[in-house]
């Protein structure tokens, strides 16, 4: 019975993360224990996915430092410790964002993570919506203290949808777990070691697989991104609404990035980690570029901090037309149609209906 | 009422005299008031001949850069559309394909920009926003027209001459402005 009784309540680990204590079960780690607090005390997380198994470990921005092991051995952590890969203990305690060492760990690594990328965040397509970006607005300096090139590659592409920047890439190896949890064949990796490791697949093999799309999603920076969305728009100008269809591989909960009735690119609903709340499959991803195509529930929730706020109204209500009234009926008189004098956003071009980027020739041949 | 302060003159009501009453003084202290103002410096310049000197911070037509190369530096990374408060600006990107590295700076580039001056303020926050150089408020008014659709500018308005093949139109485009850096 005693036994029994045991199972069914196992002993909560007490720990206190910047001066808050929470109970967690055994085997949580400080990261997921912090972001059950929620807030600013969950450290930042570039490679750590809860979704997917062994990630994590690797980009060092969730570095914490433990004040103190545990009740049983209160003894403080030599080096500050990845908390994403560190379980709790019993009393523990834990400085995040209390901890200046912490903070100042944590500027360091955001220097190393920026060694090498571009900073092309003018033509990339993640930007707005990019982790790397939001990470060094919080801890970057405004300059590098790097003298040396950056390291380059060819840009190159990942079979007909995916385009993979390994300029951009921070080898932090979701996609690679995620093509090989998600998928059951993977055919791209992580080739050669040190300054030269490159995310690649062998001989160009195309990555055809049903669910590989949602490495997209998963990529902390703009190092994968959708083909089929590429250079169209940016983030901040098209609107994110939740819709869903009834897909037969998928759960088809999506998030449709629209601009007036085109839909401009389909991602996966994310949770307020930034993580894939429902992997979709390609159909719905890459295929599916049609208002006709979904349900749509309604704007999505987007928080306040995010470029892609700006314009977004979740509860709108518009106004009654009282011109027509005031004028007896009569209604204004239009002084300009703008789509008569303006190139841009013709309605009979539809650039959500382009299958790659545009060029110059499709404005050319659209005048 | 109480007078707040004791600077205030009490009316002198009393009758006016002859002398008085015929005026000629006072009309003569306001003459010479206005022949003061001959010898004075004018305030006006006369216009299409004379021209006053913008401030240096003038915000005028807007200007798309570029590079020493003559290609074009923007972007369409959308930033001056997102800062614009009038919502005058709209682009549309494209990609730079092989053999048009002569053209355009970065691999995307705006193929189409435009610039609502029916909306715009001219309150240069584009060109606070522009992370490339690429836009900038001239020292030019925007002509004056009778048609609302001539103030709709795309690029072929707003584009400053390319200074390998037009160094001439460039150097005018460019002004005082760029000599004195």
């Amino acid at each position: 019975m005693a036994e029994e009784v045991k199972k069914e309540a196992p002993k909560l680990f007490k720990v206190t993360i910047d001066n808050i204590t929470i109970e967690v079960p055994p085997g949580t780690s400080i990261l997921n224990a912090a972001r059950q607090i929620g807030g600013e005390v969950a450290p930042p997380a570039m490679c750590y996915y809860s979704k997917l198994q062994g990630s994590g470990g690797k980009c060092r921005t969730c570095l914490v430092e433990v004040a103190a092991g545990s009740t049983a051995d209160p003894r403080p952590m030599p080096k500050l410790v990845a908390s994403c890969r560190t379980n709790v203990m019993d009393g523990m305690i834990v400085k995040n964002i209390t901890s200046e060492k912490v903070i100042d760990a944590r500027n360091g690594v955001v220097e190393f993570l920026l060694l090498n990328h571009p900073l092309d965040c003018p033509i990339c397509d993640q930007a707005g919506e990019c982790h790397l970006q939001d990470l060094s607005y919080e801890h970057g300096k405004e300059s590098t203290r790097y003298e040396f090139s950056r390291r380059t590659f060819e840009k190159h592409d990942l079979g007909p949808y995916i385009q993979l920047h390994m300029t951009r890439c921070i080898l932090c190896y979701r996609c690679v777990f995620t093509a090989d949890q998600i998928s059951k064949k993977r055919v791209h990796g992580v080739l050669d070691r040190g300054d030269h490791a490159e995310i690649a697949t062998y001989i160009e093999k195309s990555l055809d697989n049903d669910f590989i799309g949602n490495v997209i999603d998963v990529c902390p920076v703009g190092a994968l991104t959708d083909k089929t969305f590429r250079f169209k728009n940016r983030v901040w100008f098209t609107k994110p609404v939740d819709a869903h269809r009834d897909c037969p591989k998928c759960s088809g909960k999506v998030q449709l990035w629209m601009r007036g009735k085109e839909v401009f690119r389909v991602t996966a609903r994310k949770d307020e980690w930034g993580e894939v709340k429902d992997w979709i499959c390609n159909d719905c991803r890459f295929e599916k570029k049609d208002t006709a195509d979904w349900t749509i529930e309604g704007p999505s929730h987007v928080s306040r901090h995010s470029v892609i706020s700006q314009g977004h109204y979740e509860k709108l209500e518009k106004p009654n037309e009282t011109l027509v009234k005031v004028l007896d009926g009569r209604a204004p008189k239009l002084l300009m149609d703008i789509h008569s004098v303006s190139e841009v956003n013709k309605p009979t071009v539809k650039l959500s209906a382009i299958e790659g980027p545009a060029h110059s020739d499709d404005f050319n041949t659209a005048k | 009422m109480q007078a707040l302060t004791n600077r205030a003159k009490p009316v002198d009501r009393a009758p006016m005299t002859w002398v008085e009453k015929l005026y000629l003084w006072n009309i003569l202290k306001g003459m010479l008031i206005t022949l003061r103002h001959f010898f004075k410096r004018k305030a006006t310049v006369k216009y299409p001949e004379q021209k006053r000197p913008f401030s240096p911070v003038f915000r005028g037509l807007h200007i798309l850069n570029r590079d020493e190369q003559g290609r074009e530096r923007c972007t369409a990374c959308g930033l001056c559309a997102v800062a614009c408060p009038a919502e005058a600006i709209t682009m549309e990107a494209a990609e730079r394909k092989k053999g048009e590295e002569n053209l355009y700076r970065e691999e995307k580039y705006a193929a189409r920009y435009e610039i609502n001056m029916l909306r715009c303020i001219f309150c240069g926050l584009c060109e606070e926003a522009c992370p490339k150089d690429a836009i900038y408020l001239s020292e030019t008014f925007a002509p004056a027209n009778f048609q609302r659709q001539t103030f709709i500018y795309g690029k072929q308005d707003l584009l400053i001459p390319d200074p390998v093949k037009e160094p001439e139109l460039y150097a005018k485009a460019v002004g005082e402005r760029g000599k004195k850096n």
